[in-house]
């Protein structure tokens, strides 16, 4: 391939991919596999790797014209991880053989991903993670306890970090490797939550041997890679665009419209200021949007997710207040384990109790509020006391 | 009752290239005329205005004549494009006409569609800064309030008081709105009687308006009257979110360069994580702020059917965050952000002021209410 592909040629291709398997007679997984071979899963990866080396923003061309077609999708919610966090990080450090390998079979979703990151003592500060791996020839073996792993149940692969130097500091020590999730001594455990649902699981792994070639990146240097894959994490909402009431605010004015008799008016002043703030909130994220497409990035996308996190508790919790003697009860608190994590889904006590999660997760609001602060107001960091303190020196 | 109203169009956003350079040519001129300290020798002065200021950003910039037609004297632009300029003026916290005559008086007169006669005249005036207009209804009138104005009209002659009318004391013309009809009166005719206040903001002056058999001009009857009030103090209400957006920027833009700077307890305490986290939110209301206010501006530009709902949602988020970032502003800047010199307290004064003008935050979500189908009970 010599020029970058336009719009026009990707719409070319996309029509000849949906001509040679019509939707309608082709499996899903077959469709999916093609799509892949056509350099149409993700056009900007290179030839050969599901990609056409075209420009990211052009994906929704594509998007837009299998759609119609009705084309199957590959559900990224369900393999979510593995194609917001595994792909890019094994695209920019994995070896040749590594992207052959694991790419194909991630984006057509005949492989889950898991991510084997946090660790009970290891959260915000994820460099702190004492997992241990230790090399013998070229094996390596894993011992220690991950948390908070959606998908575990489900994964035949994880993104793993692992210490792998005790003598260092905390950042320089760790190695990142791929971990199959099928081997002796990888023990998953569902976590029940708040919800009353286990949608993530405790990681148990002991004596797992991983082989040296399913290392991502060079030993030492697994906190870098790491980098990569949480950043990608964080490219968040996108080419999203939300209808006015599209987030949980829809429920709940849904409600005070169908039930005059809930009303009173100091829940009608809540209500008010939070549909002004989630109305604000789809503009920002509309802004954002357009920015993106106008090739400006703001800055604005770091914010977002506190946004969200802070409107979506409010609002779930004034939900529950505003159904009154319904909101005294719950629909189901049987253990159950999801295979999609469902945000808005459920009734209005899921809706509270799983809000709480999303000021938590994926980096929690008061370490969102430093990045903010810092690398984007420029203001100075917190004096650090364990940048050059050798990991095994740490308190803990 | 259904789903809301969906928007009809996607809003733009963002800055025009154009949009880009009016704000250059403000910001420049006002980072020369209007530095803190003259804005705070002026509003110890008896002319509230740098006419000289206001000249140069009126004519020749032409910012007074963004919203005018070209063919009544305008250039012709829109609300996007005097949004920019306030948000500047609001940023420098300049005392200037621009929201009231500019923004307010010239959008009732646009609503009268006046293709010639006084109003016409009176526009091509305004457009070119040549006069200013005030329209003679208090300050914290919302849209759509009732605000019948206690004026009666006889033959011509207007009777009665306004309060706390914004820029009126040194404006040419006031627009009166009489259950008659709306008005054009000149300040300086005989029964007319402009008392100034002692305002709470040092830059936007205030006065009541007493008439007493003064003279006027009709410029329309009463429903064409009472819709071009209505939609003046809505691009007035809209377009005041623009210049909150400014306050909010300014506070916070100097509250963090005050804090990397300012050392205690051995660092910069810009440093401390709780002083972090509330410039962070700050940073994340004002991003949001501008969304908001962007879409106001958008929605009045395109005289978009949700134009109403779009000011309201503006109004209601964007009040509250110029009058937390200048709060937070004076707080993190401690003692110093107490004392007269420091310009913080002008910047206080304009957001607590600018939270009650053209409606308060609570009266524009009671809009939201009936706008957004969600009735009180």
């Amino acid at each position: 391939m010599t020029a970058t592909p336009e719009a026009p040629e990707l719409l070319r291709r996309t029509r000849e991919l949906l001509a040679a398997h019509p939707p309608a007679t082709t499996g899903r997984t077959e469709f999916l596999g093609a799509r892949f071979d056509a350099g149409l899963a993700w056009v900007h990866y290179p030839v050969g790797l599901g990609g056409l080396g075209a420009p990211r923003s052009l994906q929704p061309v594509v998007d837009a014209e299998l759609a119609a077609a009705g084309a199957p999708d590959n559900d990224p919610r369900r393999i979510g991880i593995g194609l917001g966090m595994a792909a890019p990080t094994i695209l920019g450090f994995g070896t040749d053989e590594q992207k052959r390998r694991f790419l194909r079979p991630l984006w057509i979703g005949e492989e889950v991903w898991c991510q084997l990151f946090s660790e009970p003592g290891a959260g915000s500060d994820l460099a702190a993670l004492a997992t241990r791996a230790v090399r013998d020839g070229d094996t390596w073996t894993v011992d220690g306890q991950k948390v908070w792993t959606s998908s575990a149940h489900l994964a035949r692969w994880a993104i793993l970090i692992a210490r792998t130097d005790p003598d260092l500091p905390k950042h320089r020590g760790i190695s990142y490797f791929i971990c199959d999730m099928t081997d002796p001594g990888v023990d998953v455990r569902p976590l029940r939550q708040i919800t009353g649902e286990a949608e993530f699981n405790e990681v148990f792994l002991t004596g797992v041997r991983i082989p040296d070639s399913r290392r991502l990146g060079p030993v030492g240097e697994g906190w870098k890679v790491a980098q990569t894959t949480l950043m990608n994490e964080r490219v968040s909402i996108g080419g999203m665009r939300i209808p006015r009431e599209g987030g949980m605010i829809g429920p709940v004015s849904r409600t005070w419209r169908e039930r005059p008799e809930l009303r009173t008016p100091d829940l009608h002043q809540q209500l008010l200021t939070l549909w002004v703030e989630a109305e604000v909130a789809r503009l920002t994220g509309e802004r954002l949007r357009q920015q993106l497409v106008a090739g400006q990035p703001g800055p604005e996308g770091s914010g977002m997710k506190l946004a969200f996190a802070r409107l979506n508790q409010e609002i779930s919790g004034l939900e529950v207040e505003l159904l009154a003697d319904e909101g005294l009860l719950y629909g189901d608190w049987t253990m159950r384990r999801p295979e999609l994590v469902d945000f808005t889904g459920r009734d209005a006590g899921y809706r509270y109790l799983r809000s709480k999660g999303n000021s938590i997760e994926g980096g929690t609001s008061e370490v969102l509020l430093n990045i903010v602060a810092e690398r984007v107001l420029g203001l100075p960091s917190e004096p650090r006391t364990d940048k050059d303190v050798a990991w095994k020196d740490l308190s803990r | 009752m259904t789903a809301p109203v969906q928007p009809a169009a996607t809003p733009d956003l963002l800055y025009s290239e154009a949009e880009e350079d009016l704000r250059s040519a403000v910001r420049a001129l006002l980072a020369d005329r209007s530095g803190a300290p003259s804005v705070i020798a002026r509003t110890e002065s008896d002319t509230p205005y740098d006419q000289q200021l206001w000249k140069t950003l009126a004519a020749e910039i032409g910012a007074a004549g963004l919203l005018v037609p070209e063919k009544l004297g305008g250039l012709g632009a829109g609300h996007r494009e005097a949004a920019v300029v306030l948000e500047e003026l609001g940023r420098a916290v300049t005392p200037s006409p621009y929201l009231t005559s500019a923004v307010v008086a010239t959008s009732v007169l646009l609503a009268l569609g006046p293709e010639d006669g006084p109003a016409a005249g009176l526009l091509g005036d305004l457009a070119a800064g040549r006069r200013t207009a005030a329209l003679a209804v208090p300050f914290a009138t919302a849209p759509g309030a009732d605000h019948t104005a206690e004026v009666t009209a006889d033959c011509g002659a207007l009777t009665g008081t306004v309060r706390g009318v914004a820029d009126a004391a040194l404006a040419d013309v006031l627009l009166v709105h009489a259950p008659t009809g709306l008005y054009a009166v000149e300040r300086t005719a005989q029964g007319v009687g402009v008392e100034a206040l002692v305002p709470l903001d040092l830059t936007r002056p205030l006065a009541g308006i007493t008439l007493d058999g003064a003279a006027a001009t009709l410029l329309a009857g009463p429903r064409a009257a009472g819709e071009a009030v209505r939609r003046g103090l809505l691009a007035g209400a809209g377009l005041l979110a623009s210049e909150q957006l400014g306050v909010a920027e300014w506070c916070l833009t100097e509250t963090v360069r005050h804090t990397k700077e300012r050392h205690q307890f051995n660092r910069p305490i810009g440093s401390f994580q709780a002083l972090k986290h509330r410039m962070a939110e700050l940073w994340l209301q004002v991003v949001s702020a501008r969304a908001a206010a962007r879409n106001a501006a958008d929605a009045l530009a395109t005289d978009a059917a949700d134009a109403p709902l779009a000011v309201a949602v503006a109004q209601a988020y964007c009040s509250g965050v110029a009058v937390h970032a200048a709060e937070e502003c004076v707080q993190l800047h401690a003692g110093i952000g107490m004392t007269w010199e420091h310009p913080a307290h002008l910047y206080l004064k304009r957001a607590k002021a600018d939270s009650i003008a053209y409606g308060t935050a609570g009266r524009h979500r009671e809009a939201v209410a009936g706008l957004a189908g969600l009735p009180a009970s």
